[in-house]
């Protein structure tokens, strides 16, 4: 069962990990984008419909990613070009976002697809225990671990990734230095919307193959937590989106083990267990604080 | 060629009467090409949603029953908003002040109690969102957790409890075990204004506070400093005000008004607490707080505008067959716009051509 | 140019007004408001469908409109009114939490006739109908106990309302005629609707060694879990076959139409009354899907049970009926429980070993 519970695990914590993922470049350059939840959610319907008509679940991602993207464009041109307050911007996305959804995806209710399907690897994924979880699972869960490694490369060990981390700690400074700030944010927060489509995507064409206005449930809510509760750094982000799927799957289980605890405190457990944790977390960054310093602030270059 | 923003020098008088009208007016254009999309009719959606609520005397009071919880919870927010401190979680804060003016309406139900039980509820409810939404203020200043998650993170929290509060301890004991409180008794009710109707006191505070705010922030030093701390806050530390104690405040006067209109809106239209009473009124009243740019009497306009928008929407449903889902996507957009709009208050626009720019790079 | 903008403004306000009071005036308006949105494919779905069925039995006799996504609070009472306003004379309120905004609207429009959905409260304008949903639920039971290989089933339940306990105690007792040492696990998904929750649920039950999924949530997403792991799972509210082909081994479906069809043919001719409606499989508001994916003598054994109940011969409640304490439960109803202890059940029947969150 143990097994069972990790790759249930695994699935509830892969669209966590990529619109997180996505969020943490975001981010990292100092772009704070609310609007998660509205793009992870037209990616689900925009993934969901191209599947649907083409057959395809990789089209059906693709549209995913793009329909993110494209939500992402319209916060950069509010946010980067006309300077914009970030916050308000995107919580106008989430809301743009869910209503856009329901008009697309009302043509798709009650459709289904087929899920992706599982890699099979003949006496690899049949090893006792770990075969079915490191070879076992769908194209999304691998593609988040990728992902992750290749966010975490390109911040840590490019010359790109160093200036995008420039740009997001120091925006005045890396402007005097001759780069293009706004663009260099620009490409974060398409990346950022990029993700978040795909996450959005992952579930109906995954994890539960229909779509249903409002699926996404909060997940793009969680991603921001998740990426604070990670101080921004990539390996931290694995562990806390697989800890935060881990709390939503247990206290299921913990019910059909009948522990005599009200069933609204269990669910109600990952939004606590998000508070508990930032607070010793952004203690420990009082020192020197790991946020990118110049997050959510307006940036003008001056000429 | 390029688009660049370039920092006007003083803040465009002109632009900041007219933007909204730009705002409203990009948005009736973009929404009548989401119409003809849709296949309806443009024109008369647009009286659908707009003007048809304001024909008759039912709507109008609706209106304001609607208006009311926004326009005081926006308040609250914009507070937050100009000290720049993002409180998110109104709507926790709204849940736990209706929970709290309630639990004495529970314990005097069906008791004689005289006409103290109203006001008290009403000071629960206050007290019990004030208090709710100092746990991120403290977590924020304390330890410099980020506001924006943990007070969105509560609203869940919020709800779960709210949940298990009804459906367990205070369910009604005639209610065949729904989930529902009993009925309120008539002195744990928000009395109404006119008869037949439901516009009740609860317009009336949302209009003393709008007035209280507009106070505090044109004539009061607290308000001057509110305003300081979020614009300028060097300059704040240098004129000795205490931003710590400002984020306590305002995050402490914006719990207390989304408490205070929750308990209203509990012990008024709805006369008894359930799950999932609120229609996300947390969330909506940011949506006006900015649209009303952070302006008590623009957060009323906007409150009522936006009250409209909800209204016309149900109309345009049954009388137009339009999906809920275009009120959101209107709400979105007109947000875009006036948030765009405005920055043309600060910022002017200009085309210059490449050639000209300053070249960049190392020295 | 002010004359044209009036003379504009002028045309649209008659314009406007003329198409929304457009409707023949001898053509009766019909309303519904829906708790969620049509494309849920369970609850709402379920209305829509008997709603258009309605319109297609009627064609010009009658209007029908519809607000989805109501929530059941303040808004509720808006909504109902509006379409009082609207013109509709006979309005079908979908859920129990639209009880008390209809009861207001009601007694303010004593010539409107109002429908009101599992809830308890009635007026001269007001009935109230639901399903007896626990006849199918104990028919489950018993395909149930013969089909689980391992003798555990499990349950995905909403919110512990009479409503949803009552299922799970006829789907017990159907289960218990079969085999009397049969076991349930039971997750409270705390939500009529949330696929991601609902298939996280399945998974964990299947994990927790069940082998059969039953819900009382509406998605079809447990469905999908079950059919991906091969095991055997009952729909809800509408037949989820689609989801589960090799899965599904019925469904209870919510057949509104014929009730519908009923009410606004009395309200057509003037008949209407107020009522209080609880019609099962015999009065065809319950339906069963085609039973499948079972052997022929467990389909037998089920169409079997389904007669019996219709004929009035076998009531799933039918005392004894012992409590999971021990107690046996007070036998109002001469030899079955009567309908005001079914509504309010608050207890688990013996053999359910968890206890009811919130007692």
């Amino acid at each position: 069962m143990l097994e069972a519970i990790v790759l249930s695990v695994l699935a509830a914590s892969t669209p966590l990990l990529i619109a997180a993922t996505g969020e943490l470049v975001t981010e990292r350059s100092g772009v704070l984008n609310l609007g998660v939840e509205g793009m992870m959610i037209v990616g689900a319907a925009c993934g969901f419909g191209g599947a649907w008509l083409s057959g395809s679940i990789i089209v059906g991602a693709l549209f995913g990613i793009v329909a993110g993207a494209l939500m992402s464009l319209i916060f950069a041109v509010m946010t980067l070009a006309l300077a914009v307050n970030q916050v308000a911007t995107g919580l106008a996305l989430t809301i743009l976002g869910v209503g856009v959804s329901g008009l697309i995806g009302a043509g798709f209710v009650g459709e289904r697809i087929t899920p992706a399907p599982h890699l099979y690897i003949p006496g690899l994924t049949d090893i006792p225990f770990v075969g079915h979880i490191l070879f076992g699972e769908d194209a999304f869960v691998y593609l988040s671990l990728a992902l992750l490694i290749g966010v975490w490369l390109f911040l840590y060990r490019t010359r790109a990734g160093l200036v995008l981390r420039a740009a997001g700690d120091n925006h005045v400074s890396a402007h005097a230095l001759g780069y293009p700030v706004l663009r260099i944010r620009l490409f974060a927060v398409m990346f950022g919307g990029a993700c978040a489509g795909l996450a959005g995507a992952y579930l109906p064409l995954a994890y539960t193959p229909f779509f249903i206005p409002g699926m996404t449930a909060g997940r793009g809510w969680i991603a921001l937590a998740l990426v604070v509760f990670a101080s921004w750094r990539p390996g931290r982000l694995a562990i806390g989106a697989y800890l935060f799927g881990a709390v939503t799957i247990l206290q299921l289980h913990a019910q059909a083990f009948s522990l005599g605890i009200p069933s609204q405190f269990m669910s109600s457990l990952p939004y606590l267990a998000t508070v508990i944790v930032l607070v010793p977390i952004s203690r420990a960054r009082t020192g020197g604080s790991t946020a990118p310093a110049a997050l959510g602030t307006v940036f003008v270059p001056d000429r | 060629m390029q688009l660049v923003l370039e920092k006007r020098a003083e803040q465009s008088r002109t632009i900041a009467l007219v933007s909204p009208l730009i705002a409203i007016g990009l948005t009736i254009a973009t929404m009548v090409i989401l119409f003809a999309i849709l296949g309806k009719n443009p024109l008369l959606a647009l009286w659908v949603y707009f003007i048809d609520p304001m024909t008759d005397g039912y709507s109008l009071q609706e209106i304001a029953v609607k208006a009311t919880p926004l326009v005081m919870i926006a308040i609250g927010l914009s507070l937050c908003y100009l000290a720049n401190v993002w409180n998110i979680g109104a709507e926790g804060q709204f849940l736990i002040g209706a929970v709290a003016g309630s639990w004495l309406a529970v314990k005097t139900n069906g008791t004689d109690a005289g006409p103290w039980v109203f006001p008290v509820m009403l000071l629960l409810g206050a007290a019990g969102g004030a208090l709710y939404a100092l746990i991120p203020a403290i977590c924020k200043v304390r330890f410099g957790a980020s506001e924006i998650l943990t007070s969105l993170m509560l609203v869940y929290v919020a709800d779960l409890f709210l949940d298990y509060l009804v459906r367990g301890p205070w369910r009604d004991p005639n209610g065949f075990n729904f989930p529902t409180t009993a009925e309120f008794d008539p002195v744990a009710t928000v009395p109404l204004l006119v008869d037949g109707g439901r516009l009740h006191l609860g317009s009336i505070f949302a209009l003393i506070v709008v007035a209280g705010a507009a106070i505090l922030l044109g004539r009061m030093i607290k308000g001057f400093e509110i305003r300081v701390v979020g614009a300028a806050p060097r300059a704040a530390r240098f004129g000795g005000f205490n931003s710590n104690q400002l984020i306590l405040l305002t995050f402490a006067i914006s719990g207390a008004l989304a408490g205070l209109a929750g308990i209203i809106e509990v012990a008024g239209p709805v006369g008894h607490l359930q799950p999932g009473f609120s229609p996300g009124y947390g969330f909506t009243a940011i949506i006006v707080a900015f649209l009303g740019r952070l302006n008590p009497i623009g957060i009323l306009i906007a409150g009522l505008f936006l009250a409209l928008t909800f209204i016309g929407g149900e109309q345009a449903q049954i009388a137009m067959k339009i999906p809920l889902d275009v009120t959101k996507v209107f709400q979105g957009i007109l947000l875009f716009y006036v948030l765009a709009c405005d920055s043309l208050i600060l910022y002017r626009i200009r085309l210059i051509s490449t050639a000209r720019q300053v070249p960049s790079g190392n020295a | 140019m002010r004359k044209i903008l009036i003379a504009a403004a002028a045309v649209m306000v008659t314009a406007g007004a003329s198409l929304l009071s457009a409707s023949a005036a001898d053509k009766l308006k019909v309303g519904f408001i829906y708790l969620g949105p049509v494309g849920d494919f369970g609850w709402t779905y379920q209305h829509e469908v008997a709603r258009q069925a309605l319109a297609k039995e009627f064609g010009d006799k009658i209007e029908t409109t519809y607000l989805e996504n109501v929530s059941e609070g303040p808004d509720a009472e808006r909504s109902i009114e509006q379409l009082v306003r609207a013109g509709n004379k006979l309005i079908f309120t979908t859920s129990f939490g639209y009880m008390d905004p209809t009861l207001k609207v009601a007694k303010k429009y004593p010539n409107v006739h109002f429908e009101h959905a599992t809830g308890f409260k009635r007026d001269k304008n007001m009935g109230t109908y639901n399903g007896r949903f626990y006849e199918g639920r104990y028919i489950q039971g018993v395909i149930a106990g013969k089909m689980s290989k391992v003798g555990v089933l499990g349950y995905i339940g909403s919110f512990p309302i009479p409503e949803v306990i009552m299922g799970m105690n006829a789907t017990m007792l159907g289960a218990q005629t079969v085999n009397p040492n049969i076991k349930v696990k039971i997750i409270w998904a705390n939500t009529w609707f949330d696929p991601g929750k609902e298939a996280d649920a399945a998974k964990a039950l299947l994990d927790q060694g069940a082998d059969i999924i039953m819900q009382h949530t509406d998605s079809p997403a447990a469905m999908q879990i079950a059919s991906e792991r091969g095991k055997l799972a009952f729909g809800q509210d509408s037949d989820m076959i689609k989801f589960g082909p090799k899965t599904q081994l019925t469904s209870i479906i919510d057949n509104w139409a014929p009730y519908y069809i009923a009410r606004v043919k009395a309200e057509l001719e003037g008949k209407w009354q107020t009522d209080n409606d609880w019609d099962g499989l015999k009065a065809k508001m319950v339906v069963m899907a085609p039973y499948t994916n079972m052997p022929d003598d467990v389909k037998k054994l089920a169409m079997d049970t389904e007669a019996a109940i219709i004929a009035g011969k076998l009531f799933p409640f039918k005392c004894p009926v012992v409590d999971q304490d021990g107690k046996t439960v007070e036998c109002k109803g001469g030899d079955h429980l009567d309908d005001g202890q079914v509504l309010g059940m608050n207890f688990y029947v013996k053999g359910i070993d968890d206890k009811i969150p919130g007692k």
